[in-house]
C-alpha cells in the first residue's frame, strides 16, 4: 500500500516528493495517514480528469466543424436530452463522493480523537506576533522558537501533544512532514499531536497570514532520540551561571528596555512579552529562524530587529558600540 | 430654414463630449449601465494584474527586496479585495444589467433608478478603496491602504493590532460594493420574474437568465450577513463594542463564521455567470441545442442551496469537532456532483455538434477542461485531512485561480469577444483573439498549474519572501514567468477592443446564427431594444424563425 502510495506520488511530479518541508514526505503518524487519504483523492481525481477529460477532447476534435462539409449548410441532428444518460452520470458521482467522505471521516476521527498515551510529552504552543513561545508545564522548561521533542517508536509510543493558544492574532503550526497545520486562536485552545519517528530538524512555518512579518515567524521542531533529548531537558533545567566577564553587560540588559519584554530566569528580568532569553545561546536561529544565532547576527539584531525582520514589535535598541558589545557578549553565555 | 439651424445646433451640442459625458453620467438605460460596470471592471482589472505582477516580481527569487514587508501585504489585501469586489462582482453583474432585458425581450430593468445607484455606488467604493493609497500618510508612505487581506481575519482588524485607518478603507468599500450587489440582485430578480415578454414561461428563459436569477437569490443571502459584519466591525472599532475585539473578549472565530457564510457562496456567485455564459455559448458554436436544459436549471439551483452550507471547509484547520468537520467534508464534496452534471452536459452538447472554433468557442473550450480540473483540486482540499496539509499553502492559491481565471476569466474573455458585435455593432478581430487566446492559455498554464508544486512543498501563502534552502525558488520562478505572459495577452485583448471599435467589420444583428433574443435586435440595440414586444414560443425563438419546418416548439 505504501509503496503504491509512493508510486502516485512520483507519477504526479517527480521532484516534488521530496524536500525539507514536503507534504509527499511524510514523517509520523498524522501526515501518514492524511499522505495516504491524499493519494487515495489524488488517484481518483487523476482518472476523472482522464476519462472526462479524454471524452470532451474526443467530441472536439472528432465534431470539429469542416470548412469544406458537404452539407455545409446543415444543422446537426437536435437532441434535448435523455434521463437515462443523466441518471447515470449523477449516480456515479454519488458513489464516489460517499466513498471520499467515508474515508476522509476515517482519518480525521483517527487523527482528531486518537487515545493519548501516557508517555505522552505535553507542551504548550503559544503564538505570539511574530515568534513562537513554547512551555513544558511538567518538566518546568520554557524556551521559544526551537521545540525540542523526543522521537516516538512505535512500538513504545511518546508523541508530542501540543496545546495551542494565541497571546495576540491568529496564527497557525505547521510542520508540513510530522502533520497537518492547526491554527491558534486567540480565547481558545486546540489540540494537536505530532510524533516524529526519526531524529532530525522538522521545518514549518506559521501558515495564517497574523501581521506585517508573518513571513518570518519560522518553525523548527527538533526530534531527538530519548538520550539526547533527556540531556537537553537536564541543560534547559539549569540555572543561569553568573560569568564575571559579562556583569556589565547583565547591568545593560537590566537597566534598558530589555527586561520589560524578555524573561532570563532567576534575574530581574521576567518580562513575557518577547521571547524567553534564559538559553537563548542555546539555540540555532534567533528571530524564530529568521537568521542564524551567530555574535555578529545577535548584535545586529539587539541592535535594530527591522534589520533582518522588518515589521518585528522589538524596537531598535539604541546602545552605544559598547553597550552592544557588553549585551552581545553576556547574551552569548546564556547556554 | 430656422428650424433646421437649431437642429444642427442641437446636433452638434448633442455630440460636444461634454454632453456625451452628461449623457452616461446620468443615464438609467440598462444598456449604458451594463457598459459602465464592464468598463470599470476592466480599469480595476488592470490595476489588479498590476499588483499581481508586483507581488511575483518580488516572488520570483528568495530574499528578494523589490517591494517591503507591508507593501506586499497591501498589495494581497488590495488585488483580493478589487478581483473579488470590484472586478469580478461588478463585471457580472454588468453583462447581466446588459444582456437580461434583451434575453426576455423587455425593455429595461424593473428598477432603473436603482440600476445606476448601484453602479455609482460600487464605482465609488472601488475609488474609495484606492483612495487609501493617498490617505494616510500619502503615496510615498503608501498611505492607508489596507493591508490585512481580503479575509479581514478577527483580531488582526481590532483596534490594537490595526491602528489607523487602513481597515476602514476596506470596511467601506467593501460594505459600499456589498449594498450595490444587493441592488442589483433585487433588480435583476424582480426583472426576471414581472418581466418577460409573452410566451416566455421560467421553462423557456434562456439558461443564462435562470442562473443569474439563481445567482441573485444567493447574494441575497450572502450578502447580508458580509455586510452586517462590517458593521459589526465598525462599532468594534468606533463604538467599543466588543464582537470581534478578542483583547475584550471578543470572539476571532465568530468573524470567521460571518465571513465565509458569505465567502464560499461568493465562489459560486462569481461563477454562476460563467456557467451562465457557457450555456449560450457552447449550444451556438455546437449548433446544438442545450443538453438536458432542465437538469442544467436543477443542478443551478442545487448548487445554490448546496453552497450556503460549505462554508465552514475554509475553517479545517481552526479546530472544529471531528463531526463538524466531517459534516463539511460530506456538503462540500457534495456540490461535486451538480456541477459533474454540468460537466457532462456541456459534453454531451459538444457530442454530435458541428463545432466551430471561433474565439468566444475557444476560450470556452479552455473554460471546460481547467474547470474540470478546479473542481477535481476542489475536491481535494474538500477532504478535510488534505486541506489540513493544503489550507493556507499554494495549493490553494493555485486551486482558485483555477477557479476564478481558469474559469471565470476564460469565460468572461469568451463572452467579451461573443457579445462584443451587440454591444458595439463590429465584429472583435478574430486573428487578435486567437493570439490573446493562445497566448493566455500558455501564460495560465505556466502561472496556475505549476503553482501548485510550491504549495506541496510546503510553501504558505501570504509570504512576502522566502528562504532559498526550501527549494521552491525554482517553482516561483516559472509562476513568475507565466504571469509576464498573462500580462502580454491582457493587453492584446484591451488593444482588440479598442481597434475593433473603431476599424471591426460591421456585424449586423445576427453574426454567429444565434438563437435567443438579444439577436433579433440591431446591433448595438435602439435604447427601448425592441420596437415590438417580441412573443416566444419556445427557448430559442430564433431557431423558430430560422427553421419554422423543425421549430423547438414541438419538443418542449
Amino acid at each position: 500500500m505504501a509503496n503504491t502510495q509512493h508510486s502516485i506520488a512520483v507519477l504526479f511530479a517527480p521532484d516534488v516528493v521530496h524536500g525539507p518541508t514536503s507534504i509527499f514526505s511524510p514523517a509520523g503518524t498524522p501526515a501518514h495517514s492524511i499522505f495516504g487519504l491524499s493519494m487515495l483523492v489524488l488517484g481518483v481525481a487523476l482518472c476523472v480528469f482522464v476519462i472526462v477529460g479524454g471524452l470532451l477532447a474526443y467530441a472536439i476534435i472528432r465534431y470539429r466543424h469542416r470548412r469544406h462539409d458537404v452539407k455545409a449548410g446543415e444543422e446537426p441532428a437536435q437532441i434535448y436530452g435523455s434521463n437515462q444518460i443523466e441518471l447515470s452520470w449523477t449516480v456515479i458521482p454519488v458513489l464516489i463522493v460517499a466513498m471520499l467522505v467515508l474515508s476522509s471521516a476515517r482519518v480525521i476521527y483517527s487523527t482528531q480523537q486518537a487515545a493519548k498515551p501516557t508517555a505522552a510529552l505535553d507542551v504548550i504552543v503559544i503564538g505570539h506576533q511574530f515568534w513562537w513561545e513554547y512551555r513544558y508545564p511538567k518538566l518546568g522548561i520554557v524556551t521559544a522558537n526551537e521545540l525540542h521533542v523526543p522521537v516516538s517508536d512505535p512500538r513504545h509510543p511518546t508523541p508530542t501533544y501540543l496545546t495551542l493558544s494565541s497571546a495576540d492574532t491568529d496564527h497557525s503550526f505547521w510542520i508540513p512532514r510530522l502533520a497537518g497545520k492547526t491554527d491558534l486562536i486567540p480565547n481558545r485552545v486546540n489540540i494537536m499531536w505530532i510524533d516524529p519517528p526519526t531524529a532530525g530538524l522538522y521545518l514549518g512555518q506559521c501558515a495564517q497570514f497574523c501581521g506585517a512579518q508573518h513571513a518570518k515567524m519560522l518553525l523548527r521542531v527538533y526530534a531527538d532520540s530519548p538520550e539526547e533529548f533527556s540531556n537537553w531537558v537536564k541543560r534547559q533545567r539549569d540555572p543561569v551561571k553568573e560569568d564575571p566577564n559579562t556583569v556589565e553587560g547583565e547591568a545593560v540588559f537590566q537597566h534598558n528596555a530589555c527586561i520589560s519584554c524578555h524573561t532570563v530566569a532567576g534575574t530581574v528580568a521576567t518580562g513575557r512579552f518577547g521571547p524567553d532569553l534564559t538559553h537563548v545561546a542555546s539555540r540555532d536561529t534567533i528571530g524564530s529562524g529568521a537568521v542564524l544565532n551567530t555574535p555578529a547576527n545577535l548584535r545586529l539584531f539587539v541592535d535594530n530587529p527591522a534589520h533582518f525582520k522588518p515589521g518585528a514589535l522589538m524596537p531598535p535598541m539604541h546602545l552605544n558600540e559598547h553597550d552592544l558589545d557588553a549585551v552581545t557578549a553576556y547574551l552569548l553565555t546564556l547556554k | 430654414m430656422d428650424g433646421t439651424l437649431v437642429e444642427a445646433e442641437e446636433i452638434a451640442l448633442r455630440n460636444s463630449a461634454l454632453q456625451v459625458l452628461h449623457n452616461w453620467v446620468t443615464t438609467v438605460d440598462h444598456k449604458k449601465i451594463g457598459l459602465m460596470y464592464i468598463g470599470s471592471s476592466l480599469l480595476f482589472l488592470v490595476i489588479a494584474g498590476i499588483e499581481a505582477l508586483v507581488m511575483r516580481i518580488q516572488l520570483a527569487i528568495p530574499n528578494n527586496t523589490f517591494v517591503s514587508p507591508q507593501a506586499f501585504n497591501r498589495l494581497f489585501t488590495m488585488h483580493g479585495t478589487t478581483m473579488v469586489f470590484f472586478v469580478g462582482m461588478s463585471i457580472l453583474f454588468g453583462f447581466g444589467n446588459y444582456l437580461i432585458p434583451l434575453m426576455i425581450g423587455a425593455r429595461d430593468m424593473a428598477f432603473p433608478r436603482l440600476n445606476a445607484f448601484s453602479f455609482w455606488c460600487t464605482f465609488f467604493g472601488g475609488v474609495l478603496l484606492y483612495f487609501s493609497y493617498v490617505g494616510g500618510n500619502g503615496l510615498s508612505g503608501a498611505g492607508s491602504a489596507p493591508d490585512v487581506g481580503w479575509w479581514a481575519y478577527a483580531p488582526l482588524t481590532a483596534r490594537p493590532f490595526s491602528p489607523g485607518h487602513s481597515t476602514d478603507y476596506w470596511t467601506l468599500a467593501v460594505l459600499l460594493s456589498g449594498v450595490s450587489s444587493i441592488g442589483s440582485a433585487v433588480n435583476i430578480v424582480t426583472t426576471v420574474v414581472s418581466m418577460r415578454c409573452p410566451g416566455m414561461t421560467l421553462g423557456r428563459m434562456p439558461l443564462l437568465v435562470w442562473l443569474y436569477t439563481v445567482m441573485s437569490m444567493m447574494a441575497f443571502v450572502t450578502v447580508s450577513p458580509l455586510t452586517a459584519a462590517q458593521i459589526m466591525l465598525m462599532l468594534d472599532r468606533y463604538v467599543g463594542s466588543h464582537f470581534f475585539d478578542t483583547q475584550a473578549g471578543g470572539s476571532a472565530v465568530l468573524w470567521m463564521h460571518f465571513f465565509w457564510i458569505f465567502g464560499h457562496p461568493e465562489v459560486y456567485i462569481l461563477i454562476m455567470p460563467a456557467f451562465a455564459f457557457a450555456n449560450e455559448i457552447i449550444p451556438v458554436f455546437s449548433r446544438k441545442a442545450i443538453f438536458g436544459y432542465p437538469a442544467m436549471v436543477a443542478a443551478s439551483v442545487g448548487i445554490g442551496f448546496v453552497s450556503l452550507s460549505v462554508w465552514a471547509h475554509h475553517m479545517f484547520t481552526v479546530g472544529m469537532s471531528a463531526g463538524a468537520n466531517t459534516f463539511f467534508v460530506l456538503a462540500t464534496l457534495t456540490v461535486a456532483i451538480p456541477t459533474g452534471i454540468k460537466i457532462f452536459n456541456w459534453l454531451a452538447t459538444l457530442w454530435g455538434g458541428k463545432i466551430h472554433f471561433t474565439t468566444p468557442m475557444l476560450f470556452a473550450i479552455g473554460f471546460l477542461f481547467q474547470f474540470l480540473l478546479a473542481g477535481l483540486t476542489g475536491v481535494m482540499v474538500g477532504a478535510a485531512p488534505f486541506d489540513w496539509q493544503l489550507s493556507g499553502s499554494y495549493f490553494v492559491v493555485a486551486h482558485f485561480h483555477y477557479v476564478l481565471v481558469g474559469a471565470i476569466l476564460f469565460m468572461l474573455f469568451a463572452a467579451f469577444y461573443y457579445w462584443y458585435p451587440k454591444m458595439t455593432g463590429r465584429m472583435a478581430n478574430e486573428a487578435l483573439g486567437k493570439w490573446h487566446f493562445w497566448l493566455f492559455l500558455i501564460g495560465f498554464h505556466v502561472t496556475f498549474d505549476f503553482m501548485h508544486i510550491p504549495g506541496i512543498l510546503g510553501m504558505p501563502r501570504r509570504i512576502y519572501t522566502y528562504e532559498a534552502e526550501r527549494g521552491w525558488m525554482v517553482w516561483n520562478l516559472i509562476v513568475s514567468s507565466g504571469a509576464l505572459i498573462q500580462a502580454v495577452a491582457t493587453l492584446i485583448f484591451v488593444w482588440n477592443l479598442i481597434w475593433s471599435y473603431f476599424k471591426g467589420p460591421l456585424a449586423g444583428p445576427d453574426p454567429w446564427d444565434a438563437w435567443t433574443l438579444e439577436w433579433s435586435t440591431s446591433s448595438p440595440p435602439p435604447e427601448y431594444n425592441f420596437a415590438i414586444t417580441p412573443v416566444v414560443e419556445s427557448r430559442r425563438p430564433l431557431w423558430d424563425l430560422k427553421h419554422p419546418e423543425d421549430s423547438d416548439s414541438y419538443y418542449e
